[in-house]
């Protein structure tokens, strides 16, 4: 049962940050009962950029890449670079569920080598369940509370063409991640089927000529669609690691170049607007007036409220 | 008649030329016999060993506990609980000595099982050969040393994929050269089957490993000559399995040696018949054995060795012959002794000796043996396509899962029939079970704590800077061949790793001065590309329990899955996390290897419901206190429950540890085993039990 006020406390101590207190607010975060989605608006809530003053510090990234592609490996070695950083980490590991039986099987955080005596690190698995575009239900939830605690939240997901559209609109910096000789990130951004990544990243370079040829590829395809300054790298995340050093850079650098405030801001809103659609459909959508009209609304609230805050800002709208 | 049914290459030279007789002019020598043998300590094993040397046993195998088999020294963490447990530890060549005193070493065929650290152990015992005055060349036996398979199916590696093989092609070329009688890999087709590989599995992924070997070995000897290709071809041996379907086994076998003379003949070149020459050892099944009515596994373990023996032109060279109670324990001296009496009524009671090859002419067989040449033929295209056998490790390790789960399907459906299992259960009680210790070896707990302090010793009385050097030389020959352009003339990794012996280096230091080069690394699980079971009524209405729950719980039910301690058996474990996806939940599976702080890290952070744990190797006595300990001091007090080799007697005292249900391989229904954690979960969400509790003890959510 959960107690009342649990949510908030869980909130608060994230915002002190409790890293501990992270296992116990994403176990709520991603409970669907009625009370707990009480308990998680009101943890969202003190962990907002109304209630911090700021938005929350951490870096969210975003990885997302095909199977076999080495982003495990890849993220093995690069939560090791942010732990020499003295910088927290914490992954949220998005895989798909089963269609048939809705289980899902979470491999990863056996692909992700880290001490587990370590408390500055948290890994957590979660199955993207009915949803489309990689992300489970309370991922974006997620990210936004442990971005209060964590110094960097990596949002891990599984695919090219979908998954990275839905991850761009929950982190501050998206890498895609592919390995050379696999051509459909290549057919993917030549057809636009792919949003444009901030960073994309060549694995796999020990494999010399061929990750050098893959990352030139992508470096002129990118140049054709107009976005020179999308950095491609080429890393070996198996020892001896190289570029791995290089890609924490480029991801700072991205990080650095954003306007955090408006990006995230965007993002907050047209979450809510997505919430607010699944829960009451078109229908409740038009009582708005349509999206212009949601839009309009949420424009007009406070940049630092939270999503749940933002969803009943709306519900309110319509009555 | 396919010519190529008939190899032209006979392992025996039949009576005359084109004449066939009914009997041979002379009966056959008996196979090599052997007892897979080891535990406790070098000194008890050496005991052993001479005793079961006296009882008629003509070779020596060799098993090593899972740290020697890991490379962990017996003072590791990941060592505790698995030190003398399922073999002999071997930490240095003081170890290896008390091995092999008093045993002829000239003499002597002793096949080890080991793999990642081969090279080690092949030095250790080089090592002690020369303190007894024996040379190199005069050395016989065989190093398993196949890495592929334990990526695949048995887990006891210890470096990437490619250092692996560096270190075979190692070995393979420094053999070739400096230790001519010895084996240096043994393809393992064996534990493929374990893992629940078909027949046409078993040939393909076996024949596949071997071109990978071949082919690494082939660049590593290239520079001493061409020539060198038909000794290394020659030089492979094959270690298989026999299931009770004894006559599809035999054809099988007889399979692998039309296209080992084909691969050999075709792909490397090789002329001479001798080189040509199918040479197989095995250890017939052990995943067919059941816990239930244990002594019908005598029988099993007959007819199978009727598979390696029946047929001449197929037969074994060296047999190791399981023992009937391996399903409930590690099996006594006396267990063992009635699997070696089995071989020798076989060989010397029973006219199987005395005969040419009896199938030569069965249409059945030859028919038998085209069906699965054609599948083994097109399931090695598939392999090939993916780039060869390393890089389809995660295709092939994925079909085992799925051919696994299909064989417990069968078996739970009652399509497949085990007698005792799941049909003919009713039974007497057993008096072959009734002793205090349930018919099985048990292992003095004491004996880790004697070993840890003995290696202290060791490294108190050597000379420490003798080793500091020879391990530094280890690391750069090793760094050597990492370089990116795959420099060819570095050094061969056998020399300095000898020289590392000699100076009194442990198992661990050389394990670990190569994992600081080459990476530690994770094999697929194969778990994850499972295809999803078909649900039929039981299963079906057990995703609506899930469903349920799910609901009442406000998140699907979650579930961790991995495998503490050392042990890499981990069919058991995929088939329990495959079979917890297919009922609905969200499997976190770890995998193996994991110690008690890893498992309860995950258990907090992922925030799962109840935690299932596999243990085959008989550590569960130290390793399940262990990583209860650690899960009550991360706050996390979701259930527990264990499956695995798990003998009677110690059920009772691991669920007073707090273990909420134990499983053994009686408990062969996983659907109900499933059913069983469904409940768990629910009474825990009824009860006041919170499953995760934040790690400062407050309350947070409890049903959560």
């Amino acid at each position: 049962m959960s107690e009342p006020g649990d949510g908030a406390a869980l909130g608060a101590r994230l915002r002190d940050g409790e890293l501990v207190a992270a296992p116990a607010a994403l176990n709520l975060l991603e409970s669907t009962t009625a009370a707990d989605r009480e308990q998680a608006a009101a943890l969202l809530h003190e962990v907002s950029p109304a209630v911090l003053g700021r938005e929350a510090p951490a870096h969210v990234i975003g990885v997302t890449g095909p199977p076999g592609a080495g982003k495990s490996t890849l993220l093995s070695a690069l939560v090791h670079g942010w732990r020499a950083q003295q910088r927290t980490v914490a992954v949220l590991a998005v895989d798909p569920s089963s269609r048939r039986s809705g289980g899902s099987l979470l491999g990863d955080r056996a692909r992700i080598d880290f001490d587990p005596s370590d408390r500055g690190v948290l890994i957590r698995s979660t199955a993207a369940g009915e949803r489309l575009g990689g992300l489970a239900r309370a991922t974006r939830a997620a990210a936004a509370a442990l971005a209060a605690a964590f110094d960097v939240v990596v949002i891990e997901t599984v695919g090219v063409g979908q998954a990275e559209t839905d991850v761009a609109d929950v982190a501050d910096t998206v890498a895609v991640v592919v390995q050379p000789g696999g051509g459909d990130v290549l057919q993917f951004l030549k057809a636009g089927i792919m949003e444009i990544p901030d960073v994309l990243v060549v694995t796999k370079a020990d494999l010399g000529q061929i990750a050098m040829r893959a990352r030139r590829d992508l470096s002129a395809a990118l140049r054709s669609l107009g976005s020179p300054s999308t950095r491609v790298l080429a890393v070996c995340a198996v020892p001896p690691p190289t570029g791995i050093d290089e890609l924490l850079a480029a991801l700072e650098e991205h990080r650095a170049g954003l306007d955090l405030a408006v990006r995230r801001t965007a993002a907050r809103r047209a979450a809510a607007l997505t919430d607010f659609t699944v829960e009451h459909g078109e229908h409740g959508l038009r009582a708005l007036g349509g999206r212009a009209g949601a839009q309009a609304l949420l424009a007009g609230e406070d940049a630092g409220l939270d999503v749940p805050a933002l969803v009943d800002a709306l519900e309110r709208g319509r009555a | 008649m396919d010519r190529r049914i008939k190899p032209a290459a006979r392992p025996y030279n039949c009576c005359m030329d084109g004449e066939h007789s009914a009997r041979l002019p002379e009966r056959d020598r008996p196979w090599m016999m052997r007892t897979y043998a080891g535990h406790s300590t070098a000194k008890a094993s050496n005991e052993l060993y001479r005793r079961n040397l006296e009882k008629g046993q003509t070779g020596l195998s060799v098993a090593f506990d899972l740290p020697t088999q890991t490379g962990y020294d017996p003072d590791d963490e990941l060592a505790r609980g698995e030190v003398g447990k399922v073999g002999v530890p071997v930490s240095h060549r003081g170890d290896m000595a008390a091995l092999m005193d008093g045993i002829p070493l000239a003499e002597m065929n002793t096949s080890m099982t080991i793999n990642a650290t081969a090279a080690w152990l092949l030095a250790l015992y080089i090592v002690v050969a020369e303190e007894h005055g024996v040379a190199p060349e005069q050395l016989q036996g065989t190093t398993q040393n196949d890495i592929i398979k334990e990526f695949l199916a048995r887990g006891t590696y210890a470096f990437p994929p490619a250092p692996s093989m560096r270190l075979i092609a190692d070995m393979i070329a420094y053999t070739v050269e400096h230790v001519p009688r010895w084996n240096p890999i043994n393809i393992c087709s064996y534990h493929l089957q374990e893992a629940g590989a078909t027949p046409v599995q078993e040939i393909a992924y076996a024949m596949s490993n071997a071109i990978a070997v071949l082919d690494a070995a082939r660049e590593r000897v290239g520079a001493a000559g061409e020539g060198r290709m038909e000794e290394v071809f020659g030089r492979i041996s094959f270690f298989v399995n026999a299931g009770v379907r004894f006559i599809e086994e035999h054809a099988k076998l007889r399979a692998m040696s039309i296209l080992w003379e084909e691969l050999g003949r075709e792909r490397y070149g090789v002329q001479d018949d001798r080189h040509l020459r199918f040479r197989y050892g095995v250890q017939v099944n052990s995943l067919g054995l059941t816990e239930a009515q244990p002594e019908n596994n005598v029988q099993r373990i007959v007819l199978e060795a009727l598979a390696v023996t029946l047929g001449r032109d197929a037969r074994a060279r060296a047999i190791q012959l399981p023992a009937w109670n391996e399903a409930l324990g590690l099996p006594r001296p006396w267990d063992q002794q009635w699997s070696l009496r089995i071989q020798q009524v076989l060989a010397y009671e029973t006219d199987v000796l005395e005969y040419p090859d009896i199938f030569e002419g069965s249409r059945v067989m030859d028919a038998l043996v085209a069906e699965l040449l054609d599948g083994a033929r097109a399931e090695m295209a598939v392999v090939a396509e993916h780039g060869g056998a390393v890089e389809a490790v995660p295709y092939m390790k994925a079909a085992l899962v799925d051919s696994h789960r299909e064989r417990l399907r069968r078996i739970e459906e009652g399509e497949q029939v085990v007698v005792g299992q799941n049909r003919f259960t009713e039974t007497e009680p057993s008096p072959l079970t009734a002793d205090a210790e349930g018919g099985i070896l048990v292992v003095d707990p004491a004996l880790e704590a004697q070993q840890v302090e003995a290696l202290r010793r060791w490294r108190a009385e050597r000379d420490e800077s003798a080793v500091k050097e020879a391990l530094v030389a280890l690391a750069s020959a090793a760094g050597g061949a990492s370089s990116r352009d795959g420099d060819s003339a570095d050094v061969n990794l056998m020399v300095p790793t000898i020289a590392a012996a000699r100076a009194g280096a442990t198992t661990g230091e050389w394990a670990r001065t190569l994992r600081e080069v080459f990476g530690s690394y994770r094999a697929p699980t194969g778990v994850g590309e499972a295809a999803a079971m078909l649900a039929d009524g039981e299963l079906s209405e057990l995703r609506g329990e899930v469903s349920r729950l799910q609901e009442k719980l406000g998140r699907r039910p979650k579930i961790l899955v991995g495998k503490p301690g050392l042990d890499g058996h981990s069919n058991g474990a995929e088939q329990i996390a495959v079979r917890a996806r297919d009922s609905g939940m969200d499997v976190v599976y770890e995998g193996i290897r994991l110690t008690p702080a890893q498992i309860a890290a995950s258990a907090l952070q992922e925030g799962v419901h109840v935690i299932g744990l596999s243990i085959l190797s008989g550590s569960h006595r130290e390793l399940i206190p262990a990583v209860l300990d650690a899960l009550r001091d991360a706050g996390v007090t979701a259930p527990v429950v264990v499956g695995g080799i798990i003998p009677e007697q110690d059920v009772a005292p691991l669920r007073q540890a707090g273990v909420a249900a134990v499983y053994t391989p009686k408990d062969f229904d996983i659907t109900r085993i499933m059913r069983d954690i469904v409940a768990l979960v629910d009474a825990g969400a009824n009860g006041s039990p919170a499953s995760t509790r934040s790690a400062n003890g407050s309350p947070a959510n409890v049903r959560a």
